[in-house]
């Protein structure tokens, strides 16, 4: 579905991604775990368009998106959850939630998705007329979430949800994703939470230094000896 | 008492005035985080359309809007576009360059009028520029209370344009968070462009509800801009409730000063106040209510 094929990626002259190729299949939850500054976090922004890369190619079905504007990747179904929320802390979370709607079939069945989110999300009902800096870190993940959602998504993008939760809020949130794929939803993982993620995803990739250095399924990798000793510390 | 009343009243009319100059002004600062020192001069080059089109079609001040609003609204777009926006889009410039590029188009803009105008004043005269309504023992000066009125209408469908449909949200949303909006699918170089056509077209209506009480001359620019400043300062930068606040203060402010002082100590009250609010309530007014 999605195809990350070779690509490079500099900010200004500091190069970060080298040759980086990966795929994600049509219902996969595909993970991409590494170190704070490997590059995930750049990968996701190449493929939302917020970064340009200076070579290689993005497909999505066949067809060329690589340096294509943010504004036509979220129409074309691939919506990228930044690190760290970034949720519009002084409007409620209902407007929130609008501002992942803004466009076509999703902007005509706004309130329809709103209704579906709530649904996956109580809390996030319950606050809806709350500003949205004034809820706490997993309320926020979970708006952030449902504001990817809202843009009808077929591939939803998340960039460290558990960072900065308690153990315990980090299961939801994980729970929540395989609920999102069971709704048809492709999810592409980026992680430093490499042992829970790797129990649950499909597949997953390491990024070294902006280099992919290993792949293979979730079980695959947690038996590597590197991925062993270099993430989960036996 | 009455003096005292009198002087409140016509200092909020004209401080409704100087809250749509704010609240413009406010729009600019929140989506492009830059001071706008060309404020006042867009103003200006408004009051002179607004003159114009007295002076040579007879065209009434009021009724004028429906012009200089659209007019100044695709001037400033025009500026940002080619001027302004250049510049934001140059990561290695830093962002100081784009207020010098304000006080150029600013400094551009008051010789360009100068040359076409001169710097003779010039002034409007309606049937209703000396008319005043008698309330109370107070004197409404009409063409002020026309002007607060269009000034609050003004006000009212800018909130709603900004609470209430999707483009006010986009801007909202680009002021709070420009790489979430940007994620969101919205082109933040457009909202950045519109933003400070429709702050400039505030701007624009204010000019045109002014010119039937203020006199008009290339040096009005500056000299706005300076309000301007003083009343985001005051309003405690960013928040379009602050600038409404500010613009009431810094009008009743002036009213007073002209009135107790001397009429020519009008504009220096204000600069007065923008000393006394930069050093002793650096965060605005909105530190008052906090404390
Ligand atoms: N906007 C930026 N400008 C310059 N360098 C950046 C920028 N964002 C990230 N980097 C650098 O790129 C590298 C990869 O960062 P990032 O993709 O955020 O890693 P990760 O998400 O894996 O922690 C790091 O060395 C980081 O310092
Ligand atoms: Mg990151």
């Amino acid at each position: 579905m999605l195809k990350v094929e070779n690509i490079n990626m500099s900010y200004g002259d500091l190069q970060v991604l080298w040759d980086v190729s990966f795929e994600v299949k049509e219902g996969e939850i595909v993970v991409l775990v590494g170190a704070n500054g490997a590059g995930k976090s750049s990968v996701l922004k190449t493929i939302s368009g917020i970064q340009k890369i200076s070579s290689g190619d993005i497909t999505l079905n066949g067809e060329s998106i690589a340096n294509t504007e943010p504004s036509e990747i979220i129409k074309k179904g691939i919506v990228h959850v930044p690190e760290a929320r970034r949720l519009f802390n002084e409007m409620t979370v209902e407007e929130n939630l609008i501002m992942g709607s803004l466009h076509g079939e999703a902007k005509e069945k706004r309130y329809e998705t709103m209704e579906k989110c709530f649904e996956l999300f109580p809390r996030v009902k319950e606050r809806r007329k709350q500003l949205a800096g004034t809820l706490s870190g997993g309320e926020q993940q979970m708006v952030a979430i449902a504001r990817g959602l809202m843009s009808l998504p077929k591939i939803l993008m998340l960039d460290e949800p558990s960072l900065g939760l308690a153990p315990v809020l980090v299961q939801d949130i994980f729970d929540i994703i395989k609920g999102i794929r069971h709704q048809g939803v492709t999810v592409l993982l980026v992680e430093q939470n490499v042992q829970t993620t790797l129990t649950f995803c499909d597949r997953a990739y390491v990024l070294e230094n902006g280099r992919i250095t290993l792949e293979g399924t979730g079980k695959e990798l947690l038996n590597n000896d590197h991925v062993r000793e270099a993430y989960l510390g036996i | 008492m009455e003096v005292f009343l009198q002087s409140l009243i016509s200092g909020l009319l004209i401080g409704g005035l100087y809250a749509i100059i704010g609240i413009g002004m406010t729009l600019i600062m929140g989506v492009l985080k830059i001071i706008n020192l060309a404020h006042g001069q867009i103003l200006m080059v408004a009051m002179y359309v607004t003159w114009v089109l007295w002076k040579f079609f007879g065209i009434d001040p009021y009724l004028s809007i429906f012009i200089t609003i659209p007019f100044i609204f695709v001037f400033a777009e025009g500026l940002s576009k080619y001027l302004l926006h250049p510049l934001i889009e140059k990561e290695s410039i830093l962002p100081e360059n784009q207020v010098l590029m304000t006080v150029g188009i600013g400094m551009v803009l008051v010789e360009l009028a100068r040359s076409i105008f001169t710097s003779n004043y010039k002034s409007i005269h309606t049937s209703y520029t000396d008319k005043a309504w008698h309330v109370a023992g107070i004197s409404l000066h009409v063409p002020l209370v026309i002007a607060f009125v269009i000034a609050i209408f003004l006000t009212i469908g800018l909130y709603f344009l900004l609470r209430k449909t999707d483009l006010g949200r986009s801007i909202r949303a680009t002021a709070q968070d420009k790489v979430a909006a940007t994620l969101m699918g919205i082109s933040s170089a457009k909202i950045t462009i519109l933003t400070y056509g429709l702050g400039s077209a505030l701007d624009a209506a204010a000019g045109s509800l002014l010119l039937p009480v203020y006199y008009l001359y290339p040096d009005v620019g500056p000299l706005f801009t300076v309000k301007a400043f003083v009343i985001t300062i005051l309003g405690g930068l960013g928040s379009t409730v602050g600038a409404i606040a500010g613009g009431l203060v810094l009008g009743v402010a002036e009213t007073f000063g002209a009135t107790y002082i001397s009429s020519g100590y009008r504009d220096a009250v204000g600069l007065v106040i923008f000393l006394i609010v930069l050093v002793f309530f650096p965060g605005g007014l909105k530190r008052l209510t906090k404390v």
